[in-house]
């Protein structure tokens, strides 16, 4: 059986294989779907949302669709950008989020696509939620005024660090990172060292004292906005 | 029955403030009152946050001279994280950003806020006296202020990574030195911008003179004065020791290590202010008040250590004798020195091969509690934290510069109200004249409260029994 076949996006045709996400053979052909909870060394859980596309007439999130032959995707469509605009708006004003004093401030994946889309100002009004700063960890902080629960540290602890430090606990609005010990992160196993503490995309888990330390200009997103990697893979 | 007039908003200072002049029953000015509006609590708010993101927040207090308080704020951290000396070119490249701040700081100020009062005089129409009204009839002025102000933001940049709340000093150095193609770029000018220098200091210094009678009695009189001097007694505006002396200039306390400076200055709360009023412990609130900023400074150092600034000095110290100058519209003048001092020190620095070093960090034993002290365009500017085990800040105190001269301002306007009101109506003569006094400080009254806004001036008159007689807006 030919395991190969052809699908479209934004009616150009590429070649997808079985077994890939719409979002991986995407990649392999240079599209670039933006994303937030998606991380290459996780398994995906299309919990953030932001890699929405339409496959034939219907959304799905592109982490976790399988490609299937013949399927017709909308991705760079008006519709589709407001809805994941739409998205990151929320992630904004649900957080505090003030980039313009946050360590992450160029290294952030949520900055970097609000920067992508455009997004000067949030449409929605900011909720201004308050929430816990943890410095309890001697190496790790964790400011959950910045945690969009995009459960990559959930995953990375379970799946890359074989523990178990962060889970989700909560409902709706009130959900959150909540840490295995008794009640700080500095009650837990966790290392400075654990995939978990660098794959964080916002600055919600931080390594201490290092902050700022890489100058304006040459930090990850100084230099081309986020998705370029994937882009320049087929310029 | 008393009065009372007040002026809001203010114009062309940074902020939003208020002016209450109160009439004793005899219709004469019995006090006036520079009221500071709004209000901010970044001493608060900042509780809890990391300490090393502190230099960078906290900057966020203003807009005009933000790299004093991340100056400021990064200097304390150094305490914090144990390193009481920076390696030579993280002290070198934090040098060159504050006096590249101080540079453009102090031209926008005399171009662009002040140059209209001298150029034009206090009673000029108000639709010629400002920065328009200069470019239109002194366009090469208006060039040099703009261009001056451009070459300390470019510093900046180079230096901080952003022209406007950058990220340059981290607790324990800096992260970037400077590149040789950003310093030739900024030799290449320095020619420019020290004879542009020259020429401010000049039309500061004629103008003062030209009207040195009516300016000795305009809102001007003896007061303390405060400052950080090196510890061989010279002007130093990026680091030293804390220096306060008399009117007359006998020294009230010398080279105070500025780790204790709580022993030696208090502040007192007033009920129709969020602006609080420091002062001299020793002395007390009513006679402990004093002065910070050019002024202050020049009248503080005992000498300063590039040439043609301290030529400038002692030109401007011998009008009075070798004596402090405690004439308050002589700040100007004072302000052109230290734009001359900032000039050459730029000079001196580029021309120093240590700015193109890679030893950026220096390392320490962790401390609870520092205190961060630096020479901010307008004055001393006080930065003082706790931090606990889990890296959290837990207390922070500010006493900036405009606080510092929030006395003086008060007194500036009450004498000038005194001098120029007649009866009950506040007259254009007069706004102008309480608002060239303000001016003179050049306060920044959103760094002052930690508040936000423009500056818009409003002076409301007031009787005794809190009527209001008289209100001018102008913004």
């Amino acid at each position: 059986m030919n395991d190969t076949f052809k699908i479209t996006i934004d009616g150009k045709e590429i070649e997808a294989r079985q077994g890939q996400t719409i979002m991986d053979a995407a990649d392999a052909a240079g599209i670039y779907i933006p994303r937030l909870c998606s991380h290459p060394d996780l398994k995906p859980i299309g919990s953030c949302r932001v890699c929405t596309v339409v496959v034939d007439g219907r959304p799905q999130a592109a982490c976790v669709k399988p490609v299937m032959d013949g399927m017709v995707i909308e991705n760079d469509t008006p519709a589709v950008l407001q809805h994941r605009r739409n998205i990151i708006d929320m992630m904004f004003v649900e957080g505090n989020h003030f980039c313009m004093f946050c360590e992450k401030s160029g290294n952030c994946e949520l900055q970097a696509l609000a920067y992508r889309f455009g997004i000067t100002a949030p449409q929605y009004p900011f909720q201004f939620p308050e929430k816990e700063v943890d410095g309890s960890h001697p190496d790790i902080l964790l400011d959950h005024n910045r945690c969009i629960m995009c459960a990559r540290c959930v995953r990375a602890s379970q799946e890359l660090d074989g523990k178990n430090v962060f889970q989700s606990i909560g409902r709706g609005f009130h959900r959150k990172i909540g840490v295995n010990g008794e009640k700080e992160l500095g009650d837990t196993d966790m290392a400075v060292s654990d995939r978990a503490t660098e794959i964080c995309p916002v600055g919600c888990i931080i390594k201490k004292r290092v902050g700022y330390e890489v100058p304006i200009g040459q930090r990850i997103y100084d230099k081309a906005p986020i998705g370029s990697d994937i882009e320049e893979v087929h310029p | 029955m008393t009065k009372k007039i007040i002026i809001e908003p203010v114009t062309r200072v940074e902020g939003h403030g208020k002016v209450t002049i109160l009439l004793d029953e005899a219709g004469q000015v019995s006090q006036a009152r520079l009221h500071i509006v709004e209000f901010r609590g970044f001493e608060r708010f900042i509780q809890g946050r990391p300490y090393w993101e502190i230099p960078v927040l906290v900057q966020r207090l203003c807009g005009i001279c933000p790299v004093s308080h991340h100056l400021a704020a990064a200097k304390a951290m150094d305490g914090i994280v144990g390193v009481d000396k920076l390696t030579p070119p993280a002290e070198k490249i934090r040098r060159l950003m504050h006096y590249g701040q101080m540079f453009q700081s102090h031209a926008l100020h005399f171009f662009h806020l002040v140059s209209p009062d001298l150029l034009f005089g206090f009673d000029a129409d108000p639709l010629e006296r400002n920065v328009i009204g200069v470019a239109r009839k002194f366009p090469y002025l208006a060039v040099q202020g703009v261009m001056m102000r451009k070459y300390g933001q470019e510093i900046i940049k180079a230096t901080a990574g952003k022209k406007i709340h950058g990220t340059g000093a981290v607790p324990g150095g800096v992260n970037k030195n400077l590149s040789i193609e950003e310093r030739d770029g900024f030799l290449k000018d320095i020619d420019q911008m020290l004879a542009w220098c020259r020429a401010s200091l000049q039309i500061a210094k004629d103008y003062t003179l030209e009207h040195i009678e009516e300016l000795a009695d305009f809102g001007s009189f003896d007061s303390n004065h405060v400052s950080l001097v090196r510890a061989d007694g010279a002007m130093d505006l990026y680091h030293g020791n804390l220096r306060a002396i008399t009117a007359t200039g006998e020294k009230i306390f010398d080279q105070i290590d500025y780790q204790s400076y709580f022993k030696y200055i208090a502040e007192e709360v007033k009920p129709w202010s969020y602006m609080k009023f420091p002062f001299i412990s020793s002395l007390g609130p009513e006679n402990g008040w004093y002065r910070v900023g050019p002024l202050a400074r020049i009248n503080a150092c005992d000498f300063i250590d590039t040439p043609e600034a301290e030529a400038a000095r002692k030109d401007f110290l011998s009008i009075t004798d070798g004596k402090p100058n405690n004439i308050t519209m002589a700040y100007h003048w004072a302000r052109m020195i230290e734009l001359l001092h900032a000039g050459e020190k730029i000079r001196e620095l580029l021309n120093d091969l240590d700015l193109q070093g890679t030893d950026l960090m220096a390392k320490g034993e962790r401390r609870g509690e520092s205190v961060g002290l630096i020479e901010a365009p307008r004055g001393t500017l006080f930065h003082h934290y706790k931090v606990d085990e889990n890296d959290q800040v837990t207390m922070a105190n500010l006493i900036v510069s405009t606080t510092s001269n929030n006395t003086p301002m008060n007194l500036a306007v009450e004498g000038v109200a005194k001098k120029y009101l007649s009866g009950a109506e506040i007259t254009e003569g007069l706004l102008n004249r309480v608002e060239v006094a303000i001016r003179a400080y050049d306060p920044c009254l959103s760094c002052a409260t930690h508040a936000m806004g423009q500056m818009p001036l409003v002076i409301e008159l007031e009787d005794a029994a809190g009527n209001t007689l008289d209100r001018r807006v102008r913004d």
